[in-house]
């Protein structure tokens, strides 16, 4: 019992990694006023891109830089969707959503010829799994050996990186000048703009982050938990971040344990399917799929706590006529 | 600033226009980048959807889904609202059409089936898309993210209602039986006399999304409930002050866009598919933003984008059939650029238009 | 240059610590300063004045940065600059205290004071610095605020405080005030000048911006005059008046004339007992506030904006609801703690409304004229056609109030936010006025309107009255009410702290209007 609840949290662990990233990279634009639906697309562009040069390359480094740098190249259009141009965000979202959704597919094909995947990584092309000092020493001790061995040890460096970011962020926007910017600009960016700092460029550097962690999701998921681009790898993964993100109140810390919950739903779902529960029959597992934008949609609704976004999410910064 | 005045003409036609052709021509470059050339996919694209008339046929079916979706995104525009939850509401809204078929359609002839069809699968998009809609009126939960959230909702609801409940038993397929005649629309191709869509499964639909089209517009324009809705989205506190009820205005609007949406399904499912199966919907909601951002959110524009969308999706059909290269996929990228370059880049073009036709305009009032 | 040297040789004999040359800055078609000259000496109080409009706030904005001027010099202690943004402002000394704060309300204070000025990438040295600076400013000029409280829960008055004391850790010489009474209480306001004075002692230069003459008198040095984007005179405050800066504002005699009768009253056509409106905060803003309006009488309710005036409309209108009191008119009683708002019904009860911000509330400025003839009675079945809006009866029916009241350009299909200020007004007050009410609540009627389209509403307002209709007017130009009402009410933190003939000395008036306790009594 004990061993197969330490073998169900591992795999929360790897699930919630993507999650937790994307959640992060959300924060980071929104916590700057610039929404962004388009979570989803950049991971996939990302994945596709790590999965790609990965597959070039052999090396897994080179691979992530161009998960980043495709990322990054759709949080910058998006950046001059909704910063530059004013335009609307949610659509500027969608857009850089479909973009990724047809692009990689049609590249992945034209380059590929495997029906869009990219053809299976080498050992090189992946981050592999990094055991810690110790690991198969303490694996027979009991309780702390599973836990050690299994829960924490034998993960890829992105998970760590996953895990890190976490208090990264919250040092970042509450312990430094970027971050006291960032969440300014959020809620009033003419606050901003009066005490001599530059809105648009605040903002684009937040959405240049969001890019930034979004390639780290993206590049997970096809050059470390697998081993290449699969179309549409993402599977709506960019949303439940979304959703979390809301879920956790733009804060690092809640973002964290709302991945994590939603990431546990996901590996329960999976070692739950087929299986009858006592009592209660067999849990479909679509159940276990809605129920993160159920909880979602009932916090939203303020029933469990309210949730408030930054003031000034979603709205274009134009100089005031006065 | 983009600010300055424009003639109507050129913020109406010429605007829209540039921001086509600039997604177009970045589609282009995509092409080029496959190895491929946009010239002769361009001809493939248009012989494909406009040369013959199966074509013509395919790119109407399409263009009656983008007319429901394009309806309903617009609807809830005009009271400020951003419904991007059509996919969601087209999807229940199947299962309203798959009622009223699979009750009646032994039973009574297709025109018999088909008021109920319709009125099944507008009150189903309109319930899902009411949660949404009330919790925005009375809690201030943003209508976007919770319309997100009920079309990854919904296609966990239909998985499982096809899957475990209403599929047809000892299929393997997540599927309801196929109706039989009582439950299936006509095929234009067999009703109008001397037009020849071939195996194209434009039908009966197509006529109820243009009647939908009228219905709208006299809507939003013609009655007094769109006097409110319009009101509400374009000036709220103007709208209480006048006597408009906020809750009631956005529940209302959000479920006629639902059911707009909703009545996507009779296309599909009582139209062509003639059963309800998963996955029916595959992006025609989302699609439904772009033809509503371009159609500027009247019916006629929907109408004309719908038909533009429509031709993508055909031609592109035909396109990856005869250049292997540019597969379907293409069709996804010209939407996204369609949908960046005519909605989130809209204002792009415009500073430099405002200066063009202010400089135009200054030696012209010199002179005079 | 010259007027400039001769305004200098009346100040201080010191480089001036501004000086503007010959500003100029259009937007698209409106010219919002013209030519203007303004010489600002150090260490004193200069006050601009002018109504809205007049191009005070724009001015403004040019000299922090926020706008670029089109054409002109700035010069600072002497010195020609280019202030091309905020911080370009900020490195030259100047500060601003804008009308609307510029203040993140999830931040405490020290947070907002550091934000742009924070010494390092990294906040703690930063904030420890700013908490010693907080403490010697708050000794040096009396600014009391705890460093660490949300701004969100801080009074209007002290985050008004806040936003002084950001400009000062930015070492500003210079502080421009953007209308900062337009939101304070009297008695913050009297705190405000009170600050104001220890700065100008320490050696700041206090840039005051109002179109409240009485502050202008009560605390600057000198003042100068803007009106439609120019800048039309400049005096030293202790050798002009009210009356000739008054004039000098409006361009005309301010003594509003207005041929009347004296009044008929009749019966009771509205009356309010007991009102009490608690809003959205938690603060109540009218207190149990009670009054009457006959027909055929003008009540003025006269005060300083922010004093209940707006929620006393608003929650007899049925825009808000109110937490008790009770509502008589059209022969009903009307418990207002329990009732649901409904404006539509208070239309159906013969009340009109003239909202005191016709674009925030009035007007869907998107609308075509014609649309807006009829919002609030889109719903009179003399606009329907069975389901359907009767648009041409509508059109025909604006196209009548057109004419009547000369609203220009005579177009009804053309958008509302194409017409004059005046002509937006007059459309508003078309609508209400034709639908014939018993009783019409009527906020700030002439406000942002020109002179012409000012005497016409104000007949308007005499006619209705003189054909028995009850009207309760609420406008801050206490001119206005004096020549329009028949009884004035004045308000004051939401309760009605007096009554008075309108030919009531105006000192008194103005005494009541700033709360102080039992004036003139």
């Amino acid at each position: 019992m004990f061993e197969t609840f330490i073998l169900l949290l591992d795999s929360t662990v790897r699930l919630s990694t993507p999650l937790l990233l994307a959640c992060l990279a959300g924060l980071y634009s929104e916590r700057a006023g610039i929404v962004d639906i388009g979570l989803e697309g950049k991971m996939l562009g990302a994945a596709f891109g790590a999965g790609a040069v990965g597959y070039l390359s052999g090396n897994a480094w080179v691979g992530l830089m161009a998960g980043i740098g495709v990322s990054v190249g759709l949080a910058l259009i998006h950046g001059f969707a909704s910063i530059t141009n004013r335009g609307n965000q949610i659509v500027s979202g969608v857009a850089i959503n479909f973009l990724a959704a047809g692009l990689t597919a049609l590249l992945g094909q034209s380059w590929f010829n495997q029906g869009g995947r990219t053809p299976t990584l080498s050992q090189g092309g992946r981050f592999q799994n990094i055991e810690l000092p110790f690991a198969e020493a303490l694996r027979d001790v009991p309780v702390i050996g599973p836990i050690y061995s299994e829960l924490l040890s034998g993960h890829n460096i992105l998970v760590y990186a996953a895990f890190a970011a976490v208090p990264l962020t919250w040092w970042v926007l509450f312990r430094t000048r970027f971050g006291l910017r960032l969440r300014a600009v959020g809620e009033n960016p003419a606050a901003v703009d009066t005490a001599g700092i530059s809105v648009v460029w605040l903002r684009y550097r937040a959405v240049i982050v969001c890019g930034m962690l979004c390639g780290l999701a993206g590049s997970y998921l096809s050059i470390a938990q697998s081993a290449g681009f699969i179309v549409n790898m993402t599977a709506g993964k960019g949303f439940i971040a979304l959703a979390a993100l809301i879920f956790a109140k733009w804060r690092p810390g809640y973002a964290m344990f709302a991945c994590l919950l939603f990431g546990f739903l996901d590996a329960l779902a999976i070692r739950l399917q087929g299986q009858e529960l006592p009592g209660i029959g067999e849990i479909p597992v679509q159940f276990f799929q809605a129920l993160p934008y159920i909880l979602t949609v009932i916090l939203l609704a303020g029933f469990i706590g309210k949730a408030v976004p930054p003031k000034a999410a979603g709205v274009p910064y134009l100089k005031e006529r006065t | 600033m983009s600010t300055g005045q424009l003639p109507r003409w050129v913020d109406l036609g010429l605007i829209p226009l540039i921001n086509l052709v600039a997604a177009f021509f970045v589609s282009g470059l995509v092409v080029i980048l496959i190895g491929e050339s946009p010239v002769e996919a361009v001809q493939v694209l248009i012989w494909g959807s406009l040369g013959f008339g199966e074509g013509i046929g395919f790119t109407l079916f399409y263009a009656t889904n983008f007319i429901f979706t394009g309806l309903a995104v617009a609807v809830a525009f005009h009271a400020g609202l951003f419904n991007i939850g059509g996919e969601g509401q087209a999807y229940i809204g199947g299962l309203g059409v798959a009622a009223a078929c699979l009750l009646l359609d032994h039973i009574v002839p297709w025109w018999v089936t088909m008021p109920f069809a319709v009125a099944g699968a507008a009150l189903m998009g309109a319930a899902w898309a009411f949660i949404p809609g009330y919790l925005q009126a009375t809690r201030g939960s943003h209508v976007v993210i919770t319309t997100i959230m009920f079309n990854f909702i919904a296609a966990s609801l239909m998985v499982y209602l096809l899957v475990n409940v209403i599929g047809e038993a000892g299929s393997m397929q997540p599927e309801t039986r196929t109706f039989v005649e009582g439950g299936r629309l006509p095929f234009l191709t067999d009703i109008i006399p001397g037009v020849d869509f071939g195996t194209a499964p434009v039908n009966f639909s197509l006529i109820l999304a243009l009647l939908a089209c009228i219905g709208v517009w006299l809507l939003i324009w013609r009655t007094r409930l769109g006097y409110e809705i319009r009101s509400y989205g374009a000036n709220p506190d103007a709208a209480v002050y006048a006597g408009i009820n906020p809750v009631r205005t956005i529940v209302i609007t959000m479920m006629i866009s639902g059911g707009l949406a909703g009545m996507m399904a009779i296309n599909e499912v009582m139209g062509s598919q003639h059963r309800l199966l998963i996955e029916f919907v595959t992006g025609y909601g989302f699609v439904g933003i772009a033809v509503a951002l371009m159609g500027r959110a009247h019916p006629v524009g929907i109408v004309l984008a719908a038909i533009l969308f429509g031709m993508l999706y055909q031609g592109g059909a035909e396109l990856s059939f005869e250049i292997p290269a540019i597969t379907r996929d293409m069709i996804v990228v010209i939407q996204g650029l369609v949908i960046l370059f005519a909605g989130a880049l809209e204002y792009m073009f415009r500073p430099t238009l405002v200066r063009l036709f202010a400089s135009r305009r200054a030696p012209a009032a010199a002179a005079g | 240059m010259n007027k400039a040297l001769h305004t200098n040789e009346l100040g201080t004999s010191a480089v001036p610590a501004i000086e503007l040359r010959k500003i100029n800055k259009r937007f698209g078609p409106v010219h919002a300063n013209k030519d203007i000259d303004l010489v600002v000496a150090k260490g004193s109080i200069h006050g601009i004045i002018g109504e809205n409009g007049a191009g005070k706030s724009t001015l403004m904005s040019i000299l922090y940065g926020f706008y670029e001027a089109d054409e002109g010099d700035i010069l600072v202690n002497g010195s020609p600059v280019r202030i091309s943004d905020s911080k370009t402002a900020i490195a030259l000394g100047i500060g601003m205290v804008h009308q609307h704060f510029m203040l993140v309300d999830n931040f405490s204070v020290l947070e907002n004071v550091i934000l742009g000025a924070e010494d390092s990438g990294f906040l703690a040295s930063g904030i420890s610095r700013a908490r010693t600076e907080l403490k010697r400013l708050e000794d040096e000029y009396e600014l009391r605020v705890d460093p660490d409280a949300l701004i969100q829960d801080l009074p209007v008055g002290l985050q008004q405080r806040v936003e002084i004391l950001k400009a000062l850790y930015r070492g500003a010489d210079v502080l421009i005030l953007d209308e900062p009474t337009g939101v304070l209480t009297p008695a913050e306001a009297d705190h405000l000048f009170k600050i104001l004075n220890v700065l100008k002692d320490q050696g700041k230069t206090v840039l005051l911006i109002t179109h409240k003459l009485r502050e202008i008198m009560a605390i600057t040095d000198k003042v100068s005059v803007m009106r439609r984007g120019e800048m039309v005179a400049t005096r030293q405050t202790a050798e002009t008046n009210m009356s000739e800066l008054a004039e000098l504002m409006v361009g005309r005699s301010v003594l509003l004339n207005v041929e009347k009768q004296p009044a008929k009253p009749r019966d009771t056509v509205l009356a309010v007992e007991g009102l009490t409106v608690t809003d959205t905060r938690g603060v109540e803003t009218v207190k149990n506030v009670s009054l009457e309006v006959k027909a055929g009488e003008i009540v003025g309710i006269a005060g300083v904006s922010g004093n209940g005036q707006t929620e006393l409309l608003e929650t007899i209108a049925g825009i808000r609801s109110a937490t008790s009191g009770t509502l008589h008119i059209a022969g009903e009683t009307i418990d207002l703690g329990t009732r649901t708002p409904n404006p539509a019904e208070m239309r159906q009860k013969s009340l009109g409304h003239v909202p005191e911000d016709r674009h925030r509330m009035g007007l869907v400025t998107r609308f075509a004229e014609y649309e807006n003839a009829i919002l609030g009675y889109h719903n009179d079945p003399q606009y329907s056609n069975g389901l359907f809006l009767d648009i041409a009866g509508i059109k025909a029916a604006a196209m009548a109030e057109i004419e009547k009241y000369d609203i220009r350009p005579p177009n009804p299909i053309l958008k509302t936010a194409n017409f004059s200020g005046g002509n937006q007004q007059k459309i508003v007050l078309a609508r209400e006025i034709e639908r014939d009410p018993t009783v019409l609540l009527v906020g700030q009627p002439t406000r942002g309107v020109d002179i012409g389209a000012i005497e016409f509403i104000h007949k308007r307002l005499i006619e209705m009255r003189d054909a028995g209709k009850g009207i309760l007017l609420v406008s801050v130009e206490l001119d206005e009410i004096r020549a329009l009402a028949d009884r004035v009410l004045v308000m004051f933190d939401g309760r009605i702290v007096g009554e008075r003939a309108p030919d009531a000395d105006e000192r008194e008036l103005g005494l009541l209007m700033a709360g102080v306790e039992g004036a003139g009594a």
